[in-house]
């Protein structure tokens, strides 16, 4: 499977990223030898394996569902890059 | 006596016997803080006042015997990961420059709040702590203390360097895929990555939710003890923490080792690994050896697999981890826009620099269709087998031997122009990651 330039603007859209054009070359000769070297995990013996998705086996953890009230909002607003009237602000969508 | 030079509970015990306040202790690093900071570049935010105010508090508190910790008082430093309320938290990124936190993490809380320890400063990272050289952070490159024309290690470079320069008497960092271990190899300090669920995420900036744990880098292996002991815990903040009773982990550190049994994996010693690194583990297996353990060599050959999932697996999760950086609620947000759409690319494209996308690419192809069951589906098979191969070790041997880092400590801008190449400097450390299991390290002298 060969990345090509196309499969690369389409994956930097995906993750809504501008890729630079004098970049791409670069991010698609770093692509391809990383997956390169990562193919070796179709060498793996995994027949018959499940999948893990994670490092133990807690699965499911529940608690109730109960309202936890943030205490500091304002720190919390603070970070916004634009807010107004305690909210965040951003342009006009429709 | 220098009082940099002591070890967390060397100087516990001289507070104890008032020898010295936490205002003299926190003195002491302040100025040599000052002293080094300019050459080793460790730090993103240093606190001096708010250390110096808190010291003094903690001083009187400790008189009136109304401390509420056995460690109050004593200085701490914090990767630049671990959200701290009211003080910047950036993750070396451009994306987070401003943060300011509403909030404490987990481990933070514990340390600042329920131990009153002082907060010296959080420390330089590799950008998202993605890397493996502290070259990636947005603000500085941080010096290898021992050699300052050599890299760190990555990606907290900043705690260990730190904790080296004696800049602060112990540090936390995040590990991921051995950025506690490689960066404390490559500084002759102590590092431990916990296993996964021993201690808390919650205030940790994700990288891979699924790989990603907080551990102590410390000036001996009895500090490693102490600060594991402080921050291991349940956590109902983060679902992922595993409910086993307290313990106190410094209990068998002086216990006989006669009879351990240790496996030392063959593939570790192949191509690859420094002939340094070799000699020196060389050495470890005849001090074990001298001490009774019983050393047998052993194959782990699912280590080959482990770094190709290893990308694989935490690519994808910060794919996705790092789709909130949109440039809405908090961060860095770009000037150059017109509608919503713009605000999420120019925002992202602006404020995260080249290996953190590079990194969200790789992890969006993989988990992309057409390719997810190739890569990311494979990966999380492969992940299976890691695991198994393990358990499988563990019927025979106590623990397990190997080297953490396969070189030395390497010159600025040696690997960073080849990001396949630093990938490699993680070869010795992802596969416990992949695991979740605990793994400490203590330098044998390098040059």
């Amino acid at each position: 499977m060969e990345v090509t330039r196309e499969d690369l603007l389409h994956i930097a859209k995906l993750a809504n990223l501008t890729i630079k054009e004098e970049e791409i070359d670069k991010y698609l000769l770093n692509l391809k030898d990383i997956l390169n070297f990562a193919n070796i995990v179709n060498k793996a013996p995994v027949e018959g394996l499940k999948e893990t998705i994670g490092s133990n086996t807690n699965y499911n953890v529940f608690r109730k569902d109960e309202i936890v009230e943030f205490e500091d909002k304002e720190l919390l607003l603070q970070n916004a890059p634009e807010q107004e009237q305690n909210m965040f602000k951003i342009p006009k969508v429709i | 006596m220098n009082i940099t030079e002591l070890t967390v509970h060397e100087l516990k015990e001289k507070l104890d016997k008032k020898e010295l306040t936490s205002e003299e202790i926190t003195k002491a690093y302040i100025d040599r803080i000052n002293e080094k900071e300019p050459q080793i570049g460790a730090f993103v935010t240093t606190l001096e006042q708010e250390a110096i105010e808190k010291a003094k508090k903690i001083d009187k508190e400790r008189q009136a015997g109304t401390a509420n910790s056995e460690y109050a008082g004593i200085p701490v430093g914090l990767k630049d990961n671990m959200c701290t309320k009211g003080i910047k938290t950036t993750c070396s990124s451009k994306m987070l420059e401003n943060f300011v936190s509403p909030y404490d993490g987990t481990v933070v809380n514990k340390l600042v709040n329920e131990n009153s320890m002082i907060a010296l400063g959080k420390l330089n990272m590799d950008e998202f702590a993605m890397g493996s050289s502290t070259e990636t952070s947005y603000f500085k490159n941080t010096k290898n203390p021992w050699d300052i024309r050599c890299v760190p290690g990555g990606s907290s470079g900043g705690s260990v360097a730190a904790v080296a320069a004696d800049m602060v008497p112990w540090a936390l960092g995040s590990d991921t895929g051995g950025s506690i271990r490689q960066p404390a190899s490559l500084c002759g300090v102590v590092g431990l990555k916990p296993t996964y669920g021993l201690v808390s995420r919650y205030g940790l900036i994700a990288f891979a939710s699924s790989l990603d744990q907080i551990g102590p880098i410390t000036k001996d292996v009895e500090d490693a003890a102490i600060l594991l002991s402080l921050i291991a815990g349940k956590d109902e903040k983060d679902t992922t923490t595993i409910d086993i009773p307290k313990k106190d982990y410094t209990k068998n550190l002086k216990k006989d080792i006669k009879g351990l049994k240790i496996g030392v994996p063959k593939e570790f010693f192949g191509e690859g690994i420094n002939e340094e690194v070799k000699a020196s583990l060389q050495k470890t297996i005849e001090v074990y050896k001298n001490l009774g353990a019983e050393i047998e060599e052993t194959s782990l050959d699912v280590s080959e697999y482990s770094l190709a999932t290893y990308y694989i697996i935490a690519c994808a999760e910060a794919s996705s981890n790092l789709g909130r950086f949109d440039g809405i609620r908090y961060g860095y947000r770009t000037p150059n826009y017109s509608n919503l759409k713009d605000i999420y690319k120019n925002t992202r494209s602006e404020g995260f620099g080249a290996e953190v996308k590079r990194r969200i690419i790789l992890g969006t192809y993989v988990l992309s269709s057409g390719y997810y069951d190739a890569y990311y589906k494979k990966a999380q098979k492969v992940r299976t087998l890691v695991q198994n191969e393990f358990a499988k070790q563990f019927e025979k041997y106590d623990v397990l031997l190997t080297p953490t880092s396969p070189v030395t400590a390497f010159k600025f801008g040696e690997k960073s122009e080849n990001p396949l190449e630093m990938y490699l400097s993680d070869i010795c450390t992802v596969s416990v990651n992949i695991a979740g299991l605990p793994r400490n390290i203590s330098t044998m002298w390098s040059r």
